[in-house]
């Protein structure tokens, strides 16, 4: 009964992926609890130093000679793109989504006559370029999560831009990644690092909370140390909000697998039992055939 | 009346270390250290690598290392925003003149700028941490 026992191979290969997707689902769901903890913790620094930041710009970003990191470099000729996904696949349409949002942009540019660089943060944005952009890629770095997420990994990846930024490799710079809403809704994002944006509520805070601040030693100097720490703070807060999501994204996914997986199993014993119950019909009809042609 | 104090604040990029109404809080500003006392007037500073002493009535109940950052002053409040916080009294001496002897060798082998000036930052950073110390 070779179809009896394809049946009953395919059943249980099919029970152990089930095992695996959801163990994943629930590793996914313990490290999304953390991703989101650590986004969380992370949330004040970075508040504040908007609210700072707001309010140093309103002073200071109006000055002539201000610095380029809030003013621009004049010219857009030249864009860096700093594509943030994951290191593994198997998270549904996370990787390919920030991806695909990335590609739109520079397709656009490329069409208006720009240059456009690429700067990988995990193993599956510069797979999933390198097809397309692979000369346009200038950097990659992996593994950012190994073995937990810290600032000094955003700080790597800061120190780099920066540094392209000073040798004017570029003139404006955008990070892509996956803003965490829940479970099921991460929403591909565009946020331009360079030069920098002032949100809109950020000087509104600043000053309904003590007005004008006095400046030591002086809001350029200040100003300077500052913009490129905020750099550093939105890469980091872009890596935070892009691990919640993978593993948020993750979790949907195995859990969807899961319950195909189910599915499956319940239909492939169904058809087995009937199978079964086929075969031993026709067997009794043999023997009681043969005994009446005795 | 009840007596006044500064809600002091410090932050890193990671998590709040610290959030507490303190008498008064010493800061190692860029140009020197200054005291923040209740209707301080509001300034941003940078700050310096050094000590932030915290003070409960005339004494100083807590000192912390911080590794240079931003600190914002309100008339209530003062934050630090530090990237390497430390408690003086957890910084082990040992490893501090370890990493300050290994950041003097790095700056003899640097071979380019970007090197030299992480060495240099890194000593700086280490002498700073052993003054704190004493």
């Amino acid at each position: 009964m070779a179809n009896l026992n394809d049946l009953k191979l395919r059943i249980s290969s099919v029970k152990s992926t089930q095992k695996i997707t959801s163990a994943m689902k629930m590793v996914a769901a313990a490290k999304l609890r953390r991703a989101q903890e650590q986004a969380e913790a992370s949330r004040p620094y970075a508040e504040r130093m908007e609210r700072m930041l707001g309010s140093l710009a309103a002073s200071a970003g109006k000055q002539p000679g201000a610095s380029p990191l809030l003013a621009g470099t004049g010219k857009d000729d030249v864009h860096l793109l700093i594509v943030a996904a994951a290191d593994r696949g198997l998270c549904g349409g996370f990787n390919s989504n920030i991806v695909k949002e990335a590609r739109k942009k520079a397709h656009e540019l490329i069409k208006a006559g720009k240059t456009v660089k690429f700067y990988c943060i995990g193993r599956k944005s510069r797979d999933q370029l390198r097809r397309e952009f692979g000369p346009n890629i200038v950097d990659t770095i992996e593994d950012v999560a190994k073995p937990s997420l810290s600032f000094d990994k955003a700080t790597t990846v800061s120190d780099t831009v920066l540094r392209m930024f000073d040798a004017g490799e570029f003139d404006v710079c955008t990070i892509f990644y996956a803003k965490f809403k829940s479970v099921i809704v991460q929403i591909p994002t565009a946020q331009q690092l360079i030069p920098f944006e002032a949100e809109g509520d950020a000087d509104a805070s600043g000053l309904a909370d003590g007005g004008i601040y006095d400046y030591e030693p002086s809001d350029e100097k200040i100003l300077s140390d500052l913009l490129p720490r905020n750099i550093s703070i939105q890469i980091f807060k872009a890596m935070l909000e892009n691990a919640a999501s993978e593993h948020g994204a993750r979790m949907s996914a195995m859990d969807s697998a899961t319950r195909n997986a189910g599915e499956m199993i319940d239909r492939l014993s169904i058809q087995y039992n009937r199978t079964r119950q086929a075969n031993i019909t026709n067997e009794l009809i043999e023997i009681i055939s043969a005994k009446e042609a005795l | 009346m009840a007596k006044e104090q500064v809600e002091f604040e410090l932050v890193s990029p990671e998590k709040l270390l610290l959030s507490q109404s303190v008498d008064m809080v010493v800061v190692p500003g860029e140009d020197g250290d200054f005291g923040v006392l209740p209707r301080h007037a509001p300034m941003i500073s940078t700050v310096r690598p050094g000590v932030i002493a915290i003070y409960s009535g005339k004494e100083i109940s807590e000192r912390i290392f911080v590794a240079g950052g931003f600190a914002e002053v309100t008339t209530e409040r003062c934050t630090v925003l530090a990237e390497v916080a430390q408690p003086v009294g957890e910084i082990d001496k040992a490893a501090v003149q370890q990493q300050l002897q290994d950041a003097k060798e790095d700056l003899s082998d640097a071979k380019d700028d970007a090197a030299r000036d992480a060495a240099r930052k890194q000593i700086g950073l280490s002498e700073a941490m052993l003054t704190a110390i004493g």
